[in-house]
C-alpha cells in the first residue's frame, strides 16, 4: 500500500537551548533512505528535545534540518510521525474512531492496515478509555500505519509494551526501513533493528 | 551563555547611567514638588485640591507609557527574539501597574471633594481601572509560568492582544459613560488649564518619567542577574545528573 | 455544565436583591450578559486542555492543517457547544427576571452577534494558560478585561427596549464588528500561544 520512500534526512550543526542552558550543540548526522538512528543518553540530556526539534515543536538554537528526495518540498514536520510519551488517544471515542480521525487528519487512509498492525482489530469498537496502558500505547503506534509518512520519530516507543508487542514494534520499524523510510528512535530497550548510527547525547556533543 | 553576551554590555551601561539618572530624578522631583505645592496658585474653583492633579496626570501618563512600552517590547520578544526585550517587558509591568494604581488613588482622592464620593464611574477612571486589570493579568501570567522563555512569549502575545483592545475598551467605556451620564464632568488636563499650572505639571511629568526609567533600569538589572543565577543552577543540576549516570 | 451555572447565577441574584420586579426588569439585560460571560468562561479552559494533556496537540501540529485554522475550529466548536445553548437559555432566564417580552428579540440578536467574540477571545486565554496550575482563575483574570466592550455594547443593545426607544442598531453593529474582528485575529494569537505551549 505505502509507496517506497526516497527521502534522505540531514541534520547539520544542531544546538538546543532550554531555559538559557545549552543541552547539546554541534550535532551532525545524515540518514539515507532506509537509515535508522538510535538516540541514547542519560535522562535530561535532550533526547526528547531533539525529537521535538525535528518535529518542529522546539526551535533550533542553531543549525538546520534538511530533507532531500521526492517529497522534499513538504515541510519537515509534515513528513514526520511523532510518537512521544503521550498517546493522543481520545478516551470518549472507540479505537476505530481514534484511528479513523488520524487517518483522515494526516491525509492517509489505510484504516484496516492500521488496526491490524498492532493487533487492535478485535478491539476496534471498544472505547479507548477502557484500554490498558499497553493497549493505548499500541493505539498510538498504530497511527504510524494510518497515514504513510517517511520519517518516524519514536520517543521511548516500547514503554508499557509486553515482550510480544515489542517484537511487533521491532518488526514494524524494520518493515518501514525496508520501504526506504527513516526512523529516529530513542529507547533503552535493545531492539533487533539494525541502527545505521547511534547518537549518544550527554557524553560528548558530537556523534 | 551566548544569549547573555548582549545583556552584559547592558549591565555595564546601567551601572554607568544609574548614579547620574538618580541625581536627575532627585533634582526634577524636588523642583516639581516645590513648584506644585508652594509656587502654583490654588485654583479658583477647585482650591488646593488642584495640586493632586500634579501627581495624578503624570501617573496616568506613565500608566499608558508603561503599557505601550510592554507592547513594543512584546514585538521585540516575538519578532526579533531579543533577550533584553522580555526582561524589559516583565520588569515594566509592576512599575506600570504601580503608576496606574497611583493614578487611580489620586483620581479618587481628587474626586472626593469634587463629586462628594471616593469612587465615581467616570469614563477616565473606569478605563484606568480596566488598564489596571490588564496589568494584573500580565503580571499573573508571568508569575504562573515557570520557564522564563515560555512565560515571556505568552505574556508578549497577551500584551499585543491587550494593546489592540485598549482603544476598543476606551471607546466602549466612553460610550457607556455618555449613555448613563449625559452631563460631562470636569476634565483634568483639558485645554482650559491656566499657564501658571502648566509649568509645574510639565516638570512633574518629566520627573515621573525619569523616575520610571530609573526604576525600570534597576529592575532590569535585577532580573538579568536573577536569570543568570537560575541558568547557573540548572547547569549544576545537569552536571550532578551526569555524574550519577 | 455551563447551562447549570448560568441558571444558578441568574437565580441567586434576585435572591440577593429582593423580588422587586421593576428593579429586576431594569437590570435584567446586565445580569443576563454578566451571567453569560461567566458561564462561557467556566467551560473555556477546556477548549484546548484535553488535547494538550493527552498529546493530541503534538500530532495535530505535525498535520497538514495550519495551526490557526485548528485553533479557529476549536473556538467555533466552543461557540456551537456552549455559546449557542447559553443564548437559547437566556430568554428563559429573562422570564425569571421580568424582562419585558418586547426586549426578547433584541436580546437574542445581541447575544447571537456577541457570543462568537466571547468564544474566540476565550480561546486566546485558554491557549495562554495551557498546563498551568489554577489555570481557570488565571484565565478569568486575563479574559474578563477583554470582555468589557462586549458587555457594554451587549447590554446597550438591549436596554433601549426596557427604558424607551433608542438607537438599537449602532451597538448591535459594533457587536458584530467585535465578533468578526475576533474571528479573524484571535486564531492567530491562539495558534502562537499553542506553539509556545508545545515547546
Amino acid at each position: 500500500m505505502s509507496p517506497p520512500f526516497t527521502i534522505s534526512f540531514e541534520a547539520r550543526d544542531i544546538a538546543c537551548e532550554r531555559g538559557g542552558r545549552t543541552l547539546f550543540e554541534g550535532l551532525n548526522f545524515v540518514l539515507e533512505p532506509g537509515g535508522a538512528l538510535l538516540v541514547s543518553g542519560p535522562n535530561g540530556t535532550g533526547k526528547t528535545s531533539l525529537l521535538r526539534q525535528i518535529a518542529g515543536f522546539l526551535p533550533l538554537a542553531s543549525g538546520r534540518f534538511s530533507a532531500a528526495g521526492a517529497e522534499a518540498a513538504t515541510p519537515i514536520a509534515e513528513l514526520c510521525h511523532y510518537v512521544g510519551h503521550l498517546n493522543a488517544a481520545k478516551t470518549a471515542m472507540s479505537v476505530r474512531e481514534n484511528l479513523a480521525f488520524w487517518a483522515d487528519f494526516l491525509e492517509g487512509g489505510d484504516l484496516d492496515g492500521a488496526l491490524d498492525a498492532f493487533g487492535l482489530a478485535p478491539l476496534a469498537d471498544i472505547s479507548a478509555g477502557l484500554l490498558s496502558a499497553g493497549q493505548k500505547r499500541k493505539l498510538a503506534l498504530s497511527r504510524l500505519f494510518a497515514a504513510p509518512r517517511p520519517i518516524w520519530l519514536l520517543d521511548e516507543p516500547s514503554v508499557s509494551l509486553d515482550a510480544a508487542s515489542v517484537k511487533r514494534l521491532d518488526a514494524a520499524i524494520r518493515g518501514h526501513l525496508k520501504q526506504g523510510g527513516i526512523a529516529i528512535v530513542s529507547t533503552h530497550v535493545p531492539l533487533k533493528t539494525k541502527f545505521a548510527q547511534e547518537l549518544a547525547l550527554g557524553r560528548e556533543h558530537a556523534a | 551563555m551566548i544569549s547573555l553576551a548582549n545583556p552584559t554590555r547592558f549591565l555595564s551601561l546601567v551601572g554607568a547611567v544609574v548614579p547620574w539618572l538618580t541625581a536627575v530624578v532627585v533634582i526634577l522631583l524636588g523642583t516639581g514638588l516645590y513648584l506644585s505645592f508652594f509656587v502654583a496658585p490654588p485654583d479658583y474653583q477647585q482650591g488646593e485640591t488642584v495640586r493632586i492633579m500634579f501627581i495624578h496626570v503624570p501617573a496616568a501618563w506613565l500608566a499608558l507609557f508603561g503599557y505601550s512600552l510592554i507592547a513594543i517590547a512584546a514585538l521585540g520578544t516575538l519578532i526579533w527574539r531579543h533577550p533584553l526585550a522580555d526582561v524589559a517587558a516583565k520588569t515594566a509591568a509592576p512599575i506600570g501597574a504601580t503608576f496606574t494604581f497611583i493614578a487611580l488613588v489620586t483620581g479618587s482622592l481628587w474626586g472626593k471633594p469634587m463629586w462628594g464620593t471616593y469612587w465615581v464611574w467616570d469614563a477616565r477612571l473606569t478605563s484606568m481601572l480596566v488598564l489596571f486589570l490588564l496589568y494584573l493579568g500580565l503580571i499573573a501570567l508571568w508569575q504562573a509560568i515557570e520557564e522564563p522563555g515560555r512565560a515571556g512569549r505568552a505574556a508578549a502575545i497577551l500584551a499585543l492582544v491587550g494593546v489592540i483592545n485598549v482603544p476598543i475598551i476606551k471607546f466602549s467605556v466612553d460610550w457607556w459613560n455618555t449613555l448613563h451620564q449625559p452631563a460631562s464632568v470636569f476634565r483634568p488636563g483639558g485645554p482650559t488649564i491656566d499657564p501658571s499650572l502648566l509649568t509645574p505639571l510639565f516638570v512633574m511629568a518629566a520627573a515621573f518619567t525619569a523616575l520610571f526609567v530609573l526604576l525600570h533600569l534597576i529592575a532590569m538589572r535585577a532580573e538579568i542577574l536573577r536569570r543568570r543565577v537560575r541558568a547557573l543552577q540548572q547547569t549544576q543540576v545537569a552536571r550532578a545528573a551526569m555524574a550519577e549516570a | 455544565m455551563a447551562l447549570g451555572f448560568y441558571l444558578i447565577v441568574i437565580v441567586i441574584i434576585p435572591l440577593g436583591l429582593g423580588p422587586n420586579l421593576n428593579l429586576l426588569a431594569r437590570i435584567a439585560p446586565g445580569i443576563l450578559w454578566v451571567g453569560l460571560l461567566l458561564a462561557a468562561l467556566l467551560s473555556a479552559g477546556r477548549i484546548f486542555e484535553s488535547d494538550y494533556e493527552d498529546g493530541t496537540l503534538d500530532v495535530i501540529a505535525t498535520g497538514p492543517l495550519p495551526l490557526p485554522v485548528v485553533a479557529g475550529a476549536k473556538c467555533l466548536a466552543h461557540w456551537v457547544a456552549t455559546g449557542i445553548p447559553l443564548v437559547l437559555l437566556a430568554p428563559v432566564l429573562g422570564l425569571l427576571l421580568n424582562l419585558p417580552l418586547s426586549a426578547f428579540p433584541s436580546l437574542a440578536l445581541a447575544m447571537l452577534a456577541g457570543t462568537p467574540a466571547v468564544s474566540f477571545i476565550a480561546g486566546i486565554g485558554a491557549s495562554l494558560t495551557l498546563g498551568l496550575r489554577r489555570s481557570g482563575l488565571l484565565l478569568a483574570l486575563l479574559v474578563v478585561p477583554l470582555y468589557v466592550p462586549i458587555l457594554i455594547f451587549g447590554v446597550s443593545s438591549v436596554t433601549p427596549y426596557v427604558s424607551g426607544p433608542n438607537s438599537l442598531w449602532q451597538p448591535l453593529l459594533i457587536l458584530c464588528a467585535l465578533s468578526l474582528a475576533s474571528i479573524v485575529l484571535a486564531p492567530f494569537a491562539a495558534a502562537a500561544a499553542l506553539r509556545n505551549a508545545l515547546r
